[in-house]
């Protein structure tokens, strides 16, 4: 088996091995595993198996929507992987994304369209700023990273509470709308998926996507960051300035993650919202990112997968299932790629017996 | 004496190259077995094969004259074959007698009984004249202390039969001169020995018989003590060697470098070069030679910018570089060669095509307007490839880290000399490459000279100093002790220098 295999063939053993451990753990409760087969199936595509309900579209809506934000925490937490750093953050970089978005959209005037561009911008500045933060105490100090993200994930969350309450909520829940035509919704798209929240907050996503794979796969920066993160002794023997490179991959990256913020403000609710606790998009971006590889395509794709598990849960809690098991098959999928090493010994073993038996 | 090893008609096959073809090693009892062949040569497939790291594809091993199946290194313990490694495997924050024991921990009831385990060490290292302190932590003992921790553990573990990795690799010339007692001593006590090395002098030193491969087949087995170096290198490369570097007298030019009084700190702190003055001309070799840890990384590092320099200043043709920038360093004609090829020479997880571009990926036309050109990437790759004869499975596209570290080493050089710099400084070139590989080196580092260029040379290999450079300074203590014309000199001169009992100055 070559590199290259390895690299796909991991990932997608690791997730049929989660899919069974989640069909093991229902069986044990004494459901049908192919209920959750089923409601997955619908999830995706919209259509019922069974044959007792009609197609529905929203089902696909409604995951695509999933996987919007945790596809932008993904690309977060992979872009910094690639220069050697691991960005625990993205929650507090989403938060503080979603923050500026909405006090963009709720207090600058200008023409609808402009003012969604200048709230994403906003929203994307906020998440760099909360990114270059424990950035720049790494490059500088040499801070471990980790700690830095994670104590900025509570600040984040207790800050834009308060900048919330102070500058201009509705009750102790959420902000009033935004203007009207300020927002990421789509009629069209909510249209065509039979009355889904799915928005337009997919065009930010894809360019996210276009835009990581271009830097890190085209550009002389990418490469630079790359080299700091595989060896940042080599890197810094060829002359390319690592501290640099390390602040800027964390501003980056919390720009991905603060455009996330952004997409779930404008796109999903329409107002700012007061957080009794973490929603954790960043903890599924750091799924997303270790299962995805750290490459945009592979990003996309797990992101979806997860964007459908979420999705998944009520339909599968109407059958009785409880909604728990979409976690269970998410960590323990995340698991299953943690122990690539095992997973691909399992896979030559596979591939000799196979030729053996020729 | 009876044969102890018989690997017979031995084949193993990976994907696109016969490592080992129809190989046969027999060795005696009490005896040191030399195994020797070039970078990628099979020798260290086949010793994997006796430890039980891999299976043949056909063949048969026979160990104290019993057919044996080795399906894994635990089978190899059982049979009394043990390994020291090239690279140690010991964990750092434990002493050596916790190290040792790993795996075999004497216990009383629940608890472990470290009195037992360290008396047993002690009995070990007298035996054998292995002086090393039980409760020493890895991390705080030098390199040759941590050989002998990897041989203790073999001891410790009754292994009859000593594999040893390319062991002098990582070795001063003073504890490669205690390892070869060691290794006679361990002989003496009735254990055998298999010696693995492309350096013809240690096994003229140390071993009894020489099996030599070549490509993966078995050239033949020589005794020792009949063959010369010269027939010895013949058989591994498969053509004369040249032993000698072959080279005109130097002529040299107008200074391109100058350092003067240079203070720098070292890793710990202190002052590894205090007060240094040197001066490079265009169209020379200065060779820096001392013992290992006298400055010479410090040095290096102070000029490639690797390391602050604290005070005195260093002139880059006439321009004060101080305290340039290692990107600024290196774009003014700055080369440099690092001594660890791992640690700053390469980017491991990189392609091939990607490490040699890693000080010119930013201009064209390896890029334009920041985008890569991965077409001209690669085209630099298959010229250089092909330049400087780096052997890899998949060409520009190669996994880095899947070369051997002669051809890493290659590829180092390779990418150095095309930048074509003015000012070269080279760090322990050929640490680690076989004879065919190092004549191919010298021979490039010449022809740099040769087009007028200032090279300084820092190698702890006494040899390569003598034989390359035109003007020899020798540091001890983070200052120049003594600068003496290559021609005019000799090891034992040297060797007073190096250790600090005379001093000696010609200037150039």
């Amino acid at each position: 088996m070559t590199k290259n295999q390895a690299k796909f063939a991991v990932p997608l053993v690791a997730v049929l091995l989660g899919f069974i451990t989640g069909a093991i753990i229902i069986a044990l409760t004494g459901k049908s595993p192919l209920a959750m087969v089923l409601a997955m199936f619908r999830t995706l595509t919209g259509f019922d198996l069974t044959g007792r309900t009609d197609f529905n579209p929203r089902y696909i809506g409604e995951f695509i929507l999933q996987s919007m934000p945790i596809i932008l925490t993904g690309l977060s937490v992979a872009f910094a992987f690639r220069t050697g750093l691991f960005n625990i953050g993205a929650e507090g970089q989403l938060m503080v994304g979603s923050l500026a978005a909405a006090m963009t959209a709720l207090m600058v005037s200008a023409p609808p369209f402009i003012l969604v561009v200048l709230s994403l911008l906003a929203a994307m500045a906020a998440g760099a700023l909360w990114g270059a933060v424990p950035g720049f105490l790494k490059a500088r100090f040499n801070v471990h990273e980790v700690v830095v993200t994670i104590m900025l994930n509570y600040t984040a969350l207790h800050f834009c509470n308060w900048a919330f309450m102070t500058y201009g909520t509705l009750d102790s829940v959420r902000t009033a709308d935004f203007p009207a035509g300020v927002t990421l919704k789509s009629v069209f798209l909510a249209g065509i998926t039979n009355g889904s929240r799915l928005n337009w907050g997919m065009i930010p996503v894809a360019l996210s996507l276009l835009v990581f794979w271009f830097i890190i796969e085209k550009t002389t920066f990418g490469y630079g960051l790359r080299a700091v993160g595989f060896n940042k002794d080599a890197a810094r023997y060829a002359g390319m300035k690592v501290e640099r490179n390390i602040v800027l991959s964390m501003v980056i990256a919390g720009a991905f993650a603060g455009l996330g913020g952004a997409v779930i403000a404008l796109g999903t609710f329409n107002y700012g919202r007061i957080l009794p606790a973490f929603e954790f998009y960043g903890m599924d971006g750091i799924a997303v990112a270790l299962v995805g590889g750290n490459a945009a395509i592979g990003v996309l794709v797990s992101g979806l997968l997860f964007g459908m598990l979420k999705a998944a849960q009520p339909l599968m809690q109407s059958q009785g299932i409880p909604r728990e098991i979409a976690g269970i098959i998410q960590s323990s999928i995340v698991l299953f790629v943690a122990m690539r090493l095992g997973i691909e010994s399992l896979l030559s073993l596979a591939k000799r017996k196979q030729e053996a038996g020729k | 004496m009876a044969l102890i090893i018989e690997m017979l008609k031995i084949v193993k096959g990976f994907p696109g190259i016969k490592a080992n073809d129809d190989v046969t090693l027999e060795v005696e009892e009490g005896s040191i077995h030399a195994l020797l062949g070039e970078n990628g040569a099979g020798k260290s497939t086949l010793m994997s094969i006796l430890f039980g790291l891999y299976q043949p594809d056909s063949g048969l091993i026979r160990i104290r004259g019993k057919d044996v199946r080795i399906t894994d290194p635990n089978e190899a313990n059982k049979l009394g074959i043990g390994m020291v490694h090239q690279h140690f495997k010991l964990v750092h924050n434990f002493t050596v007698t916790e190290n040792i024991v790993l795996g075999l921990e004497p216990v009383k009831g629940v608890v472990l009984d470290m009195k037992v385990a360290e008396e047993r060490v002690r009995a070990l290292t007298a035996k054998y004249g292995l002086e090393v302190d039980p409760r020493s932590k890895i991390e705080d003992i030098g390199v040759g202390m941590q050989q002998r921790v990897e041989i203790l553990k073999m001891l410790y573990r009754d292994a009859e039969i000593l594999i040893f990795d390319e062991p002098t690799a990582v070795l001063t010339p003073q504890e490669i001169h205690e390892l070869i007692g060691i290794m006679k001593r361990l002989v003496a006590e009735g254990k055998t020995i298999i010696l693995i090395t492309h350096k013809l002098k240690e096994i003229k030193a140390v071993a009894d018989v020489c099996t030599v491969l070549r490509r993966g087949r078995l050239i033949g087995s020589v005794k020792v003590a009949d063959t010369s170096e010269a027939r010895m290198a013949e058989m591994m490369v498969g053509r004369q060697v040249n032993f000698s570097v072959e080279k005109e007298p130097a002529v040299p030019g107008e200074v391109l470098l100058e350092i003067d009084g240079l203070k720098v700190r070292n890793a710990k702190g202190l002052l590894g070069i205090k007060d240094l003055s040197l001066r490079l001309r265009r169209g020379e070799i200065l060779g820096l030679c001392g013992i290992d840890g006298n400055g010479q990384t410090d040095l290096v590092y102070a000029l490639t910018g690797l390391a602050k320099i604290e005070a005195g200043q260093v002139l880059f043709k006439g321009r004060d570089i101080t305290r340039a920038s290692i990107k600024h360093r290196v774009d003014m004609g700055l080369g440099h060669i690092p001594e660890d090829r791992h640690k700053h020479g390469l980017v491991l997880d990189f392609r091939m095509d990607e490490n040699l571009v890693v000080h010119s990926y930013g201009t064209a036309p390896f890029s334009r307007w920041g985008v890569l050109d991965y077409n001209a990437i690669r085209r630099n790759a298959e010229k250089l490839i092909e330049e400087f004869d780096v052997r890899s499975g998949e060409g520009p596209a190669t996994p880095t880290r899947s070369l051997s570290g002669g051809n890493q080493q290659k590829a180092i050089v390779a990418r150095e000399i095309d930048r074509s710099p003015e000012v070269f400084v080279i760090a322990q070139p050929t640490r680690g490459l076989d004879v065919g590989a190092i004549e191919y080196i010298h021979k490039r580092i010449v022809e740099e000279r040769d087009k007028g260029k200032a090279i300084l040379l820092v190698s702890l290999e006494l040899d390569e100093i003598l034989d390359l450079s035109d003007r020899i300074a020798v540091i001890y203590e983070g200052e120049i002790v003594g600068e003496v014309i290559a021609s005019e000199t000799n090891e034992n001169e040297l060797g007073l220098m190096m250790a600090g009992s005379t001093r000696k100055a010609v200037r150039a």
